[in-house]
């Protein structure tokens, strides 16, 4: 079959034409770069740093008053009745909002459109919202709320996986948690199959089957969510609100808000948002509803979350429990792989079907995987829903793949380096679930971190309480597919060069600390030749800017980095010729640089980039320029292959060293050595800042964090508090030396490929693994905490099995699989059942 | 959580100043020092004083008198942060400094004093709540409700004793001060608590914690052990004062006691009296040996339960290795 280019596909219409050379700018010499690969400064970091910075809860607006939401105090039940007339009656109050008057759901994915802004008969868990109160000021609504006489008729309590599987025929239908999913409260369930398992299995010389666990832990951005709405008096409602998705929050607004007001007088302006991580990715409750107070009101209405409601909000790592196995030859090549995930959901759909297909999707891009099946179910629970973070769904079979290879190490009697750099996946290579790998710097990533940890001569060989250990990941640069189906461009890019000299940069994406915002500055300059810090970018306002999807799955460098490339190269198009005519010169001779557009043969002779706008627009009117970018179409065209595939998957390799004290089981990890392929760095400052980020996250989700529940007292979070829900601080962050492997991409601007989530999924196995060296148990399970080193100390001075982890999984009536074959069996992509069907049609 | 409540602030400038106002507004009064304490319980609800005596401004709580080989009396409104910095009690009371040190994070020292400190609020996951996270388990024995949800059928509160200082200090048999309505008393340290976790001192009152003394040294040797997730700042889950008096190299008195495992700092006695008598050596395997066997009566006792971070059985099982590291640091 073909393969796909990933050129960028053509949009935008100010300047139609030829499409630029920016495709191929990934192969320029990094040496003739200006702003590209240079550590420039962030455009906000003063804002940033000074504190001038307006964050949504900055926002203070005359006449606004304060929403607060009462929610739920029970994990499940029937709501029977809701009173607010004492609280309508409260001095200060000036709106109460119930579930029945906005009866339209909503949800980030099309296919699970099961939230209401609040909840009208049913309460899920504890944190549902089930009324939302604005008032003068945040202690009235409060006390509002607690006048609101709510009656609930309980429902049976689900808070594990095990609960949420037990006798799905049997129960009452009344008792499930959704009425949708597809039995009992199985939201999900899927099986695939890429190749013959049964006959790789016989043909492996070594066969493990693993169980493991990752609990499920949240973002925890410093920042808790705010919003303020306001309705102008043309009845234009804008909602200004931290979120990572404003085009996403647009839709949700559009949606649940039809019957009040239509979508192009709905504007959203994302704020910069103090740390996102996924958190602030689906459109919120608490954010239509402070849109329908402001309306119902009048007056602004500003909601800031407090800590506890964050951690109810949620959206986090899903927990999963897996089974994962694995057959071998001797010298490690992975004939088969199956793997078999249960998610517990939580109380709501969220990204949650996405999630479940990437807890299959990217086993096979690291490594070569001749024969791979999956099984995933998706289970709800009366708890926070979860969603994205982080790595999203990816971490978890991560943990359990990098585990079980150094357990195939250890068996094999193979160094764990060695062993993954035999059978690196290849570049350019398709693996047999059909995502189409792209440049691929993993094997460079290994050495580095070996080198510069001495790993193999350290590994095996430390004393009592030491160890060292290796993992290694892939993430994807973007998902190849949107949220909800459409054709239209990804990310769209406007310019506006005015004659001042001004460029100015409009793009719907969203900065969350990451540096999107910079990005785009970089990449404008670099091909006018200015500073970044001369341009101006205005972003996440749906008003102004044309649509970017938003801040997830490491999509913006990417996808914006594309769209304003091409932008830029079409507005250098625009002047070139007219400036090429003042300087009576050929087209090709015209160089940008320094501020100024100029001969390259004879320099002196130029103008300013200021006259050099000035002369095109004298010709050709205001000069303005449009980018967008469409991910390549994926080679995965089975239903279920929307989720993986990406213009370009980034590799991660990661060395960690532990300090266990055998007597207690508790450990330090002084040292981390990570080697990130970024393809190319636009600015590296800020990768190896998103490489560092990334280690620390996953430092804290490897040692410390969970989203403990109660499930024996009412399922209540069992810690929802910054003090209590453990995090590393800086304190505990060890040593990091980080190498950036740049191999450039043929699909990034200049090359680059993601850095935001990969780096953060190598250290929760590695930290596992090195745990194994260093005293001999494995913990199968995530955080790695020191009860459970403990504990499988003690087993193993027992002559136990020197293991913590999980035992079972929750029995499931799996659907008969999607099959299809892989590339090295002569597939198509398409399931068998459908080859026949398309080969007919292509013919007809 | 939420704001702080209303509530009417004094700033009396003296102690005597401070027990007066108190009185006058009986149970509705609280005194605040550093507030690190009291403020995110009133925050949480879980405290409601309408008065609040501030004792930011009586300088006669802020003095340190003695000298080495007497007793010395710190006033209770001294920082945790100045004690951490006093070079003299570094030199001369390293395992109280150590343990002031570790308590939360420098800026909460700042604030936190050793007065307050002493009279930390006992803890609990199902306590150290906000409003609606109570309301939802409805609430609890300690505040509130009628349960008591580490424990249900029990009659009483399992809130844990939290105070790095405490179980150090009452190891080393220091005293305190209290100023009340009737006049001044002093009292052993191990006096002030009692096994409760509601009813957590003896304090009465109106009473106010003014000065405590620590004991002349003379021939004793103590050791501050503490157990948390991070090194950085969390309260102790488990903490383990240790004091050993000697003679020679033989121990002529012994005091251990485990602290953030039950609703006081647990006196370890079947400990403490195995190590009275005999012969202890650093680095000498009988010693060892002797120290091994004593910490491990120190499993018994400590009452870890549900209700605070990290496994309970684990904690549990932790404190003879750290009450035998304890002991260890004291020879």
């Amino acid at each position: 079959m073909a393969p796909e280019t990933g050129m960028p596909e053509s949009g935008g219409a100010t300047a139609g034409g030829e499409r630029a050379e920016g495709r191929y700018l990934h192969a320029v010499d990094a040496a003739s770069l200006s702003v590209i690969g240079k550590p420039w400064r962030k455009i906000d970091a003063r804002s940033r740093v000074t504190g001038q910075t307006k964050y949504a809860d900055d926002l203070a607006l005359p006449r606004m008053l304060a929403c607060k939401l009462l929610r739920s105090s029970v994990a499940h039940a029937r709501i029977k009745s809701i009173d607010t007339s004492a609280a309508e009656a409260l001095g200060g109050v000036h709106a109460v909002l119930v579930g029945s008057e906005l009866p339209v759901a909503f949800g980030i994915l099309p296919v699970s459109q099961d939230e209401h802004t609040l909840c009208i008969d049913k309460v899920r868990f504890i944190g549902d919202p089930v009324a939302a109160v604005a008032a003068v000021d945040e202690d009235t609504a409060w006390e509002a709320c607690r006048l609101i006489r709510v009656e609930y008729e309980p429902l049976d309590v689900v808070t594990s996986v095990f609960d949420a599987a037990r006798d799905p025929h049997g129960m009452d239908p009344a008792d499930r948690i959704h009425d949708y999913g597809r039995e009992g409260n199985l939201h999900r369930c899927e099986h695939l199959e890429f190749g013959d398992l049964d006959a790789a299995f016989a043909e492996s010389d070594l066969v493990r089957e693993d169980l493991c666990f990752f609990e499920g832990n949240t973002h925890l951005p410093m920042e808790e969510h705010s919003t303020v709405a306001f309705t102008d008096p043309d009845g234009k409602l804008c909602v200004m609100s931290s979120t990572q998705t404003p085009h996403y929050l647009h839709r949700a607004l559009a949606k649940v808000l039809a019957a009040f007001v239509p979508p192009h007088k709905i504007r959203v302006i994302a704020c910069p948002n103090g740390g996102g991580f996924g958190g602030k990715s689906d459109p919120f409750n608490h954010e239509i509803a402070v849109a329908r107070l402001s309306m119902k009101t009048g007056r602004p209405v500003k909601i800031t979350l407090t800590r506890e409601e964050v951690f109810q909000t949620h959206r986090g790592r899903h927990p999963v429990l897996m089974k994962s196995r694995i057959g071998v030859s001797k010298d490690g090549r992975i004939k088969a792989l199956e793997f078999e995930t249960h998610l517990d959901g939580g109380a709501y759909g969220s990204y949650g079907t996405a999630s479940t297909f990437y807890t299959g999707a990217l086993q096979c891009v690291t490594y070569k995987v001749d024969n791979y099946h999956f099984k995933g179910a998706r289970w709800f629970t009366n708890k926070a829903p979860c969603g994205p973070k982080r790595g999203h769904g990816t971490p978890q079979p991560r943990f359990a793949l990098e585990t079980q290879l150094d357990k195939v190490a250890v068996e094999l009697g193979i160094d764990p380096a060695t062993l993954r750099s035999r059978h690196l996946a290849e570049a350019g290579s398709l693996t047999a679930n059909w995502m189409r790998i792209g440049s691929m710097g993993l094997g460079e990533c290994i050495e580095r971190v070996c080198a510069g940890s001495g790993f193999r001569e350290r590994w095996g060989r430390l004393p009592l309480g030491r160890g060292v250990g290796l993992a290694c990941s892939s993430y994807l640069s973007g998902a190849g597919l949107p949220i909800y189906w459409n054709a239209m461009p990804h990310s769209g890019v406007q310019l506006k060069l005015d004659r001042s000299g001004l460029v100015t940069v409009f793009c719907g994406s969203t900065d969350i600390g990451q540096g999107s915002n910079s990005i785009l500055a970089y990449i404008v300059a670099e091909v006018f030749g200015l500073d970044p810090q001369d341009l101006r970018v205005v972003t996440s306002d749906t008003d102004l800017t044309p649509v970017d999807l938003g801040s997830y799955s490491s999509r913006v460098t990417v996808m914006t980095g594309n769209a304003a490339l091409q932008a830029a190269e079409r507005a250098r198009d625009l002047l070139v010729p007219h400036v090429a005519a003042q300087l009576d010169i050929p087209k090709g001779r015209v160089t940008f640089g320094g501020g100024r557009v100029f001969d390259c043969e004879d320099p002196e002779r130029g103008m300013t980039f200021a006259e050099a706008v000035g002369t095109a627009e004298a010709k050709i009117g205001t000069i303005g320029t449009t980018g967008s970018y469409r991910p390549p179409k994926s080679p995965a065209r089975y239903k279920g292959g929307g989720v993986g595939p990406s213009p370009s998957y980034s590799y991660t390799a990661a060395v960690v060293e532990v300090d266990v004290d055998p007597e207690t089981g508790i450990y330090t990890v002084p040292r981390i050595w990570v080697a990130h392929d970024i393809g190319r760095a636009i600015n590296p400052a800020l990768v190896v800042g998103q490489v560092e980020g990334s280690v620390y996250m996953g430092l804290g989700e490897a040692m410390m964090e969970e989203m403990s529940y109660r499930g024996n007292r009412f399922g209540v979070h069992k810690i929802p508090s910054m003090l209590e829900y453990k995090s590393p601080t800086s304190m505990e962050m060890p040593e990091v030396v980080t190498y950036l492997v740049e191999d450039p991409d043929p699909n990034g601007p200049f090359g680059a490929k993601e850095a935001g989530q990969g780096p953060l999924l190598p250290i929760m196995p590695a930290v596992a693994n090195a745990i194994y060296d260093a005293v001999g148990v494995r913990v199968d399970e995530v955080p790695v905490t020191p009860e459970k080193v403990f504990d499988a100390m003690q087993r193993k001075a027992q002559g136990k099995e020197a293991r913590y982890g999980p035992r079972e999984l929750p029995r499931v009536e799996w659907p008969e699989p999607r099959r299809v074959r892989t590339p090295w069996q002569g597939g198509t992509g398409v399931e068998v059942e459908r080859e026949d069907e398309l080969a007919r049609s292509s013919q007809g | 959580m939420l704001r702080l409540p209303k509530f009417t602030l004094h700033r009396p400038t003296s102690a005597a100043d401070a027990v007066r106002i108190a009185a006058g507004h009986g149970p509705e009064a609280s005194y605040v020092a550093g507030g690190t304490d009291l403020y995110p319980n009133m925050k949480r609800r879980v405290q409601r004083p309408t008065h609040v005596v501030s004792l930011s401004r009586c300088a006669d709580l802020r003095s340190r008198a003695g000298v080495a080989g007497a007793e010395v009396t710190l006033g209770a409104m001294t920082t945790l942060t100045a004690i951490e910095r006093d070079p003299w009690l570094q030199e001369h009371y390293p395992a109280f400094v150590h343990a002031a040190s570790v308590i939360s994070t420098p800026l909460l020292r700042n604030m936190g004093t050793i007065g307050g400190n002493l009279l930390l609020d006992t803890r609990c996951n199902y306590y150290d709540q906000n409003y609606e996270w109570r309301e939802s388990i409805s609430f609890c024995m300690k505040c509130d409700g009628s349960t008591c949800w580490v424990a249900p059928s029990s009659p009483r509160c399992w809130a844990v004793q939290s105070s790095d200082t405490v179980p150090l200090l009452c190891a080393i048999g220091a005293h305190v001060t209290l100023l009340g309505p009737d006049g001044e008393r002093r009292i052993p340290l191990t006096d002030l608590y009692r096994d409760d976790g509601i009813a957590y001192t003896t304090k009465r009152p109106g009473e106010l914690l003014t000065h405590l003394h620590l004991p002349a040294l003379n021939g004793w040797r103590a050791s501050y052990r503490k157990l948390r997730r991070r090194g950085s700042f969390d309260f102790p889950v488990l903490g383990v004062g240790a004091c050993l008096h000697f003679d020679g190299d033989v121990v002529t008195r012994a005091e251990v006691r485990i602290g953030g495992a039950g609703s006081h700092a647990i006196p370890a006695v079947k400990t403490a009296a195995m190590l009275v008598g005999q012969r202890l050596r650093r680095d000498d395997a009988a010693s060892g040996e002797l120290i091994r066997a004593a910490a491990q009566e120190a499993y018994k006792p400590t009452r870890a339960m549900d209700n605070t971070d990290l496994d309970a059985a684990w904690r549990k099982k932790m404190a003879p290795v750290f009450v035998s590291r304890a002991i260890q640091d004291c020879l």
